[in-house]
Order: C-alpha cells, then sequence, then structure tokens
C-alpha cells in the first residue's frame, strides 16, 4: 500500500514535470516567434537612429545633392543613386532574356531528362557561388575583356566601371528569375495549352499567346526578387565598379552604388555626420529592397492561390 | 496556305533553337569561372599554403591558415547560434499557421531573407563592435548568423508542414507530452529537410563578405579568441584581390578555389540527398 502510494505519487510528480516542459517548449517557441519580429524592427530601428544626424543636418535634399566630398563636409547621395539605379536596371535588362529563356525552356519545352536536370542545377550552382568570387574573377577575367570592348567603341577604357558591374550582376540574378518563371509556366493548365494546340497553334505560339500572357504576373514577381538582389549586391559590384564618388557620365564610365560606397567607406568614416550619412544610405536600402521583395512575394501568393 | 503554315512552323523552330541557345549559354560563365579559378588556384595550393600565414607583401611564398581557422571557427559559431533558433522557428511557424503573431514572423522572416548583407552588417557594427569597442569574430558570427536564419526557418517549415497531422494526433492520443511529440516524433520525421536546409545556409554563408567587414574585420595572424578580430576566406580574398601585389594575388586564388568548392560541394551533396529544386529567394 506505501509502496503504491510512493509509485504514484513519483508518477504524478513526473508528469508534472512533464506538464511543466510543455508549458516551457510552447512558451519558447512563442518567444523565438516574437523575437523574429523584434529582430527586423530592431534593424530599421537601429538604421533609422543612427541616421538622424545625417536627417538632421543634411535633410531630406542629401539624397539629390550631385557632390560627394567628406572631407569638406559635403554629402550627396545622388552619384550613388544613379550608380545603384544604372547597374542594376542594367543588370536587369541583360539578364532577363536567359532567365526567361531558361524558365520557358525547363518549364514548357523540355520539364524532364537530363539535360534539364543539368540545366537545373547549374542554375542552382550560378546562385550558389559567393560574390566575392564573382568579383575577383569578375577583375581579372572580365575588365581586360571590357577593356578591349571599350578601346574599339573608342570610349576612354577604364575597364572597370558600371557596365562591368551590370555583366556580373547579371549572371548572379539570372537564377532568382529563372526558377521563379519555371515554377510559374508549369501552373499553366495544360488543357489551355492542349486547346490552343487542338485549334492548330505552334509551339511558339502556343508559349506566345497562352503561356506567357497566362504567367505574366508571376514572371513580372521574378524580375522584381532580381531587381532586390541586384540592388543591395555588395562585394562583386565593389570590386569592379570603378569606386569613384563622381556622377557617372556614361554606362563605361566608373561609379559607385549605395551598397559599394558604404562597403567602402564605412570603416574610413571619422565623424558623425560622415558616418550616419552612410548609414542613411543603408536605411535607403533596406526600404528599397523590402518594398520591391513584398510586392514580389505579394504577387506570388496571388499567383499561386488562383 | 502551305507556305503560311510552313513559315509558322519554322518561326517556332527559330523560336524553339533561340530559346535552347539563350537557356544553354549560361552554363558558360559558371564553366569559365569554376576553370579560371580551379587553374589558377591549383597551383598555389601546397602544403605551406595551407598551414602558414601569409607573408608580408614582396615576400612569396606563405599560406592562409589564418583565414581557414577563422573562416571555420566563425561559420560555426553562426551555426550554433542559429541552428537551434532557427528550427525552433520553423517548428512555430509550422504548427501555428493562422495566429497573429505567426502572421507578423512569418512576415519578418520574409522581409529579414530581402535585407542585403551589407545593411546586416551595419546594424551589427552598432549592436556589437560599437558598445564593446572592437571587431570581433563573434560580432562577425551573428551577423552571418541572422543571414542564416531566414533558410533554416523556411526549409524547417516547409518540411514540417509535409508531415500528416494523423502522425502528431497518434502521438498525443497516447499521452505524450507536446514537446516530446514534436521533438521525438515531428521533428526526426522532418530530419532530412532540416538538414539540408542547415547545410545550406551554410553554404549560404559560407562565402558571405560584406557582413564581415565592419564585424570580424580580418587579422593577418592566427587568433582563435573569438573576442578579437579574425580573419576568414571571403575576406581575404576581397582584401588580396583588390591588392595591387602579384604575390597577394596568388593566395587570393588559392583561397577563391577552396572557398569555390567548399561551396559547390557543400550544394551538389544537399542536391544529392535531398531532390527538389530550389534557388533561396
Amino acid at each position: 500500500m506505501n509502496m503504491k502510494e510512493t509509485l504514484g505519487s513519483k508518477k504524478v510528480r513526473r508528469s508534472y514535470g512533464q506538464i511543466r516542459a510543455e508549458a516551457l517548449f510552447k512558451r519558447s517557441l512563442v518567444i523565438i516567434g516574437c523575437a523574429m519580429v523584434v529582430l527586423v524592427l530592431g534593424i530599421l530601428l537601429t538604421l533609422m537612429v543612427e541616421s538622424i544626424p545625417s536627417l538632421k543636418l543634411l535633410g531630406i535634399k542629401y539624397l539629390w545633392g550631385k557632390t560627394w566630398d567628406p572631407v569638406n563636409n559635403i554629402y550627396g547621395a545622388f552619384p550613388f543613386l544613379l550608380g545603384t539605379l544604372l547597374t542594376s536596371f542594367l543588370a536587369l535588362i541583360i539578364s532577363i532574356p536567359f532567365s526567361f529563356a531558361i524558365a520557358i525552356y525547363l518549364g514548357e519545352y523540355k520539364p524532364k531528362g537530363w539535360l534539364s536536370n543539368f540545366l537545373k542545377n547549374t542554375v542552382e550552382l550560378i546562385a550558389a557561388v559567393p560574390s566575392v568570387i564573382y568579383g575577383f574573377w569578375g577583375l581579372i577575367v572580365l575588365v581586360p575583356i571590357v577593356r578591349t570592348l571599350e578601346t574599339k567603341l573608342g570610349v576612354l577604357p577604364y575597364g572597370i566601371g558600371i557596365f562591368t558591374a551590370s555583366l556580373i550582376l547579371a549572371i548572379m540574378i539570372i537564377p532568382y528569375a529563372a526558377s521563379l518563371g519555371r515554377e510559374m509556366i508549369r501552373l499553366v493548365p495544360s488543357p489551355l495549352k492542349e486547346a490552343a494546340y487542338s485549334l492548330g497553334a505552334t509551339r511558339y505560339e502556343v508559349i506566345r499567346s497562352v503561356v506567357l500572357p497566362f504567367t505574366k504576373s508571376g514572371l513580372f514577381a521574378g524580375i522584381l526578387l532580381s531587381l532586390g538582389r541586384a540592388l543591395g549586391e555588395t562585394m562583386a559590384v565593389t570590386m569592379v565598379i570603378g569606386n569613384t564618388s563622381l556622377i557617372p557620365t556614361s554606362i563605361f564610365s566608373p561609379g559607385n552604388t549605395m551598397a559599394s560606397v558604404i562597403a567602402n567607406e564605412f570603416t574610413e568614416a571619422d565623424h558623425t555626420v560622415y558616418l550616419s550619412a552612410l548609414i542613411e544610405l543603408g536605411l535607403v536600402l533596406f526600404l528599397v529592397t523590402v518594398v520591391i521583395n513584398m510586392v514580389g512575394k505579394r504577387i506570388i501568393k496571388r499567383f499561386t492561390n488562383e | 496556305m502551305n507556305v503560311q503554315v510552313k513559315y509558322r512552323v519554322a518561326k517556332s523552330k527559330l523560336a524553339q533553337g533561340l530559346i535552347v541557345f539563350l537557356a544553354f549559354i549560361i552554363t558558360l560563365p559558371l564553366l569559365a569561372i569554376i576553370v579560371y579559378i580551379f587553374r589558377e588556384g591549383i597551383t598555389k595550393i601546397n602544403w605551406t599554403f595551407l598551414t602558414h600565414i601569409p607573408k608580408p607583401v614582396g615576400e612569396t611564398g606563405g599560406g592562409i591558415v589564418n583565414a581557414l581557422i577563422g573562416s571555420i571557427l566563425i561559420v560555426l559559431a553562426a551555426s550554433v547560434m542559429a541552428v537551434p533558433i532557427g528550427i525552433m522557428c520553423g517548428i512555430f511557424l509550422s504548427e501555428n499557421k493562422t495566429s497573429r503573431l505567426s502572421y507578423w514572423s512569418r512576415l519578418s522572416v520574409d522581409v529579414l531573407q530581402g535585407v542585403p548583407s551589407i545593411v546586416i552588417g551595419i546594424v551589427v557594427y552598432f549592436w556589437i563592435v560599437k558598445p564593446i569597442g572592437s571587431f570581433s569574430a563573434f560580432s562577425g558570427s551573428v551577423a552571418l548568423a541572422i543571414m542564416m536564419l531566414p533558410i533554416l526557418i523556411r526549409s524547417t517549415e516547409e518540411t514540417l508542414k509535409l508531415i500528416p497531422d494523423s502522425l502528431k494526433e497518434a502521438g498525443l492520443a497516447l499521452g505524450l507530452p507536446y514537446h516530446k511529440v514534436i521533438l521525438k516524433v515531428i521533428v526526426p520525421c522532418g530530419m532530412s529537410g532540416i538538414v539540408s536546409g542547415i547545410m545550406l545556409s551554410v553554404a549560404r554563408i559560407a562565402g558571405e563578405t560584406a557582413p564581415l567587414l565592419f564585424t570580424a574585420f580580418g587579422n593577418p595572424y592566427v587568433n582563435t579568441n573569438l573576442a578579437k578580430p579574425m580573419q576568414s576566406l571571403p575576406l581575404l580574398i576581397f582584401n588580396y584581390a583588390t591588392s595591387p601585389y602579384d604575390e597577394w594575388h596568388d593566395l587570393a586564388w588559392g583561397a577563391a578555389l577552396i572557398l569555390l568548392f567548399t561551396v559547390l560541394f557543400l550544394n551538389i551533396i544537399t542536391k544529392l540527398t535531398t531532390k527538389r529544386w530550389n534557388v533561396q529567394l
């Protein structure tokens, strides 16, 4: 009897322990869920607080200022905004034909087979190569090629510059639009395509007038996500863009992007306004990429739910 | 009529040819990069290269042991921090599909995934480096851990979502407490997906340079103290590749070869173990 009681109370004690552990586990899950929100808000808040000195002193005009001369305390972010926009959009324009071709090939022409598997894996590996390696390769291999091209075209043969950076960026962002585009193209209902085929349409006509119109918004979302990636890319661009704070005069001239100027000058920034001017660039970069990513993901969600 | 059909068929063939051409041309840059780095790097790698620290400018020889040790330590520390949190958060999101908190949490993970790495470097600088007053490997690990989180969380969530509810219900019906059902039934079922997520995230951060610029900072000597500045492979490649010295370029090539093949190896292993086509967006 006595023994039974102790056994029972031990059991009870153990199950109390279990209940407590269960509650603890559930609570820690919730805490970690909250932590993600806190982390992102923390990033935003830190950027905002640290860019206050430059916001106060330079105001919103800062973004349109044309000269960047930290030695004389003149800060204008326009060269970097322009550099970022030029490189990103140029990279996007170069990459779109390739990423769409990959998406169409893998989604429509050959969804299975070793050849498409090979292409799929190659594209994935392109996304996996570290950006510093792209930068190094670009610096040593691509820059001389671009320099020869520039001599032929009769522009100043810097080699480094916005065009070279865009080329590297284009290679780097192809996988994003391609993999998403493929997913989207596979969602096209086959009755729709079969109907077109049965009316006598050729493969090209089916792609042009059924597949592409159907996946329009999804492909657009892929482009947006590529753009978000291109805007924030730092190392590869920093290594080949030339790093001058002058306003680029053509796509072949050296320049700087928001990310590359932060990478280059952050540890050199020796007074508060300089540093906080750089952080303000980081804030702009953060907000722009977040908005672009959110819009892109919203479009994908709507598309896949339909 | 016949001519028109022929024209349309020809056009279709032409379009197909163009698409195949454009699609496969993309393998060229990757191949070019791998071959070039292999050719330049393989001649630099030898025992001295792996066991010595870099020589000062002007002297040939030397190695990158400081960066190798640093990279391993920084990535290891980042994984130790990020893996438990990432898996827990993934469990939370897959268990709470519709609650308000999980909506915001999921949104935050989405936002985090899109944040440029350099921005994370800035933020960690203000969180850790500035209060402490010196660059440290630990702060670099924190920055990399933040970058790992979205990949880990996403892969854990997606994997666990696929596990049938009946499994969980069976466990609960047997009287198992909730945490045991999750940790001993659900998580082991999704282990392969979670492990592949861990490997992908490690592959992703092993080559990250931007967040380390203002945190781990780099160090020409071997350092195993996480509280001090530490060299890492990507940092070394960046610093030496952009330097004007040939001896340093040689070191950078060797380092690039090691880094590139480690990252590709991790990716291929992950690919072989899980047959999934997924570029991390």
